[in-house]
């Protein structure tokens, strides 16, 4: 392919919009070809891509999420696991364990809530910042899992959880399925206005407010 | 500072400025100016809370550390955030359905958690384990003593700043979790092994994919000493950090690598062998000064020593069954179920009820990656224990990291939890 | 472990503080007096048992004296385990603390008073440890109930919604 070098090629084409949509192409309009109707829509279609806002953010939240690093008991091995490099969690663009929930979106709750963690994973819930998610990884959070007994509490009384990962613990194959499913849940945007029950929307700003 | 502060009540100031602007710093000068540099105590002490939630703390530990500066003078371990009340939750299930409730204690561990209950009941039943059994135990529980120690190792090299470590150890615990795959069905908390023996046969290419991984184990493990010991910061964190006294850990009741590598080469596979470890050669790596360093490289030696003793398993692994034939106490093949009526009924009642243990206590103890596992059950003559407890190791070795840590400083008491290899599962049962 | 005629030997050796010697499975236990118990571990760590490996709590439900400690006791050397046992009643469930002799017991008693309620005189810190602290009651105690969440079959799925009306 032949690159021109005189002055002229060089200049920037600022081409009518006009002339693209009527059927012209980069090379010089041809302003003869004209096109109307479903002719032009498919014409549109196939050349630009259009979306709205809303759809482009919940994509690009979609797409990388903050998990914040939150291990616990035996699932947490599996979430290393999962960020490890034979399942990768990084492919997906989550490999980002953050420390401090002010800078995730996601919490993984990996393992068995016992009833002295749970107003702390609560506090940690409420700092993270909005838009924020909740997966419960493993049998003993979602439900009592193993040990029904006096001291686990099951994470759902305190905490809206988006997605439940059964397992003992579960594989990181299933932790990624639930990964996944999130992000689709996500990317439909969904309204979350259920989380009202449990009165955890918004962040916590400081110690003073809680 | 500000040139010319505006006055506290305008109306210019915002709140921030305002309060900043009112406090009265000439009391905390005067502190600082008089400091008495011979006793220490008049100087300010800062108490931080480390965790529960933190990325350095393994697993949930929270830690209240008094600081001077930035050198630790006490430390309080506060646990108790991951209890799952696994004693009390034993006590209602038969003897063999605790087995998967015992092995969720100390959850790197699990072979550990469950040999230890294991061989408590065979000791309270007075059961045979035939030595094909014993030996696939063996080679189980080296498996497992590995990848524990790749997770530690890969956790506190994280913990120090090496972080690609972490990823090296992930890659050779997916060949382990593929072994255990293999022999049980699941990668973690295997119920592999049962009251008489282990659950299962290995299944064919088991002994195959297991000497790939025997030959591929000791050069990973020989890249990671090279990183490692070549990385200035880590030697540099580790070498002199922190040293305690074998004298004051056998106070403390610490066992296992921390005992072994302030010197004193106890170590309950060679002491008091259990479940055949008598017939394997193998060497305990014991360390000179008690440090950081040499609790590190003592676990790393381990993992040779354990690639050792799997080998010499695996060629003298003798033909018999795989658990004991008693059937009052293990479940009868399920081809028998066919043609015979007893073990019909053998399955029947084990299923059901459970086998039922005569009365009486015994505290069966084995060496775990990070010391000494105990097991206590004791029984009341029904198909439940009455009472099982875990000793666990790391419940005992927490107590001794305020004394390894008093008067150095923080990054030292980091690399110190992190050699220690807490595992909150069995400290917090 | 030593053999049943060591036990005994040992036994005669800790006095009136010795109520009971047990030889089971192998395994030798001396049931001691609560309010001697400091001395008869000190006898015991003179004879060579030196390292204290277990202190844990039993609950020995319905048979009073009702709450039992356990000290798991090893010499290293001869490589020899004896089992110390002691019971107290709900009542009076005091015993006294062996922290000062045996630093390791700290947390392990603190625990057995957490889960049994037993209360370790001369403890320099005895708090809950596993619990949280203004818990009430002690879990492992055979008479506690075992809690934990109902489990919710479907078929009494509309019984249950309406009681929680």
């Amino acid at each position: 392919m032949e690159i021109k070098r005189e002055p002229a090629a060089l200049r920037v084409q600022s081409l009518n919009a006009r002339q693209l949509l009527r059927g012209g192409d980069l090379e010089g309009a041809n302003q003869s070809a004209h096109l109307e109707d479903t002719e032009l829509e498919r014409y549109v279609e196939e050349r630009v891509l259009t979306t709205t806002l809303d759809k482009t953010v919940a994509w690009a939240r979609s797409n990388s999420f903050f998990p914040l690093g939150f291990g616990l008991a035996c699932c947490a091995m599996e979430q290393f696991h999962a960020a490890g490099p034979r399942m990768d969690i990084a492919r997906f663009g989550f490999e980002v364990f953050r420390a401090s929930p002010r800078q995730a979106d996601l919490i993984i709750i990996a393992g068995r809530v016992s009833i002295k963690m749970a107003p702390i994973i609560r506090r940690l819930y409420d700092q993270m910042l909005e838009p924020k998610w909740a997966i419960s990884m493993g049998a003993c959070c979602s439900s009592m899992g193993v040990f029904n007994n006096y001291a686990l509490v099951p994470a759902d009384k305190f905490l809206p959880i988006d997605v439940h990962v059964p397992g003992c613990p579960p594989r990181p194959e299933a932790l990624m399925h639930g990964v996944l499913k999130l992000r689709k849940l996500v990317q439909n945007d969904p309204d979350m206005g259920w989380r009202e029950r449990y009165d955890a929307v918004g962040t916590e700003e400081s110690p003073l407010d809680a | 500072m500000s040139p010319a502060p505006t006055p506290v009540d305008s109306p210019a100031l915002s709140d921030y400025r305002r309060r900043e602007q009112s406090i009265d710093l000439a009391p905390v000068g005067e502190q600082l100016v008089g400091l008495d540099h011979e006793n220490e105590t008049t100087e300010e002490l800062l108490t931080l809370n480390f965790g529960p939630h933190h990325p350095a703390t393994h697993g949930v530990l929270r830690l209240l550390v008094t600081l001077q500066g930035e050198v630790v003078r006490d430390l309080k371990p506060i646990i108790g955030y991951v209890h799952t009340g696994i004693e009390k939750t034993a006590e209602d299930k038969a003897y063999w359905k605790a087995i998967p409730i015992v092995e969720r204690m100390d959850y790197l561990a699990y072979y550990f958690n469950a040999m230890a209950y294991v061989g408590a009941v065979e000791a309270l039943v007075e059961v045979e384990v035939p030595t094909r059994a014993q030996y696939l135990r063996v080679i189980h529980l080296e498996l497992n003593r590995i990848a524990s120690h790749l997770i530690w190792l890969g956790t506190s090299a994280l913990d120090l700043g090496a972080s690609s470590i972490f990823l090296y150890c992930l890659r050779e615990r997916e060949l382990i979790l593929d072994l255990f795959e293999m022999s049980s069905g699941a990668r973690m908390h295997t119920r592999y092994f049962q009251v008489g023996g282990v659950i299962e046969d290995i299944p064919a290419g088991f002994a195959r994919k297991l000497r790939e991984f025997l030959k591929v184990m000791p050069e990973r493990a020989d890249e990671y000493g090279a990183i490692l010991n070549a990385n200035e910061i880590v030697l540099q964190r580790l070498r002199g950090t922190c040293p305690l006294d074998a004298e004051t850990l056998l106070g403390l009741g610490v066992t296992g690598p921390l005992l072994r590598a302030a010197g004193n080469p106890w170590d309950l596979r060679k002491a008091a062998p259990y479940s055949s470890y008598e017939h394997f050669e193998f060497k305990i790596p014991v360390g000179t000064v008690g440090d950081n360093y040499d609790r590190f490289a003592v676990r790393l030696a381990e993992i040779y020593e354990s690639v050792k003793i799997i080998e010499q398993a695996l060629e003298g692994l003798p033909e018999g069954p795989h658990i004991t034939e008693d059937r009052k106490v293990a479940l009868p093949p399920r081809h028998e179920l066919a043609t015979s009526m007893e073990a019909l009924i053998h399955h029947f009642k084990l299923v059901t009820e459970g086998f039922r243990v005569p009365p009486g206590e015994v505290y069966h103890p084995i060496e775990s990656p990070r010391g000494e596992l105990g097991c206590y059950v004791r029984s009341d003559g029904s198909s439940k224990p009455a009472r099982v407890h875990m000793r666990d190791p790391s419940f005992v070795n927490l107590q001794a990291l305020a004394p390894m840590c008093r008067g150095n400083y923080i990054a030292d008491m980091i690399a110190t939890t992190a050699m220690l290899d807490p595992i909150l599962g069995g400290i917090d049962r | 472990m030593p053999d049943a005629t060591g036990l005994e030997l040992l036994a005669r050796e800790l006095g009136d503080a010795a109520l009971e010697t047990v030889y089971y499975r192998n395994r030798a236990t001396v049931v001691v007096d609560p309010a001697q118990i400091r001395g008869v571990l000190r006898t015991l760590r003179a004879r060579g048992y030196a390292f204290l490996a277990s202190v844990h709590g039993v609950d020995h439900y319905p048979e009073e004296p009702r709450l039992g400690v356990v000290y798991e006791l090893l010499d290293m050397s001869r490589v020899d385990r004896i089992t110390v046992k002691l019971r107290v009643p709900t009542d009076a469930p005091t015993v006294e603390s062996v922290t000062e002799d045996w630093p390791t017991a700290d947390h392990q008693e603190r625990e057995i008073y957490d889960m049994f309620g037993v209360v370790f005189e001369g403890h320099p810190d005895l708090r809950r440890i596993l619990m949280p602290e203004d818990y009430e009651g002690h879990p492992q105690r055979r008479d506690f109930p075992i809690g934990g969440e109902p489990v919710i079959f479907t078929r009494d799925e509309a019984k249950w919604l309406e009681a929680r009306e």
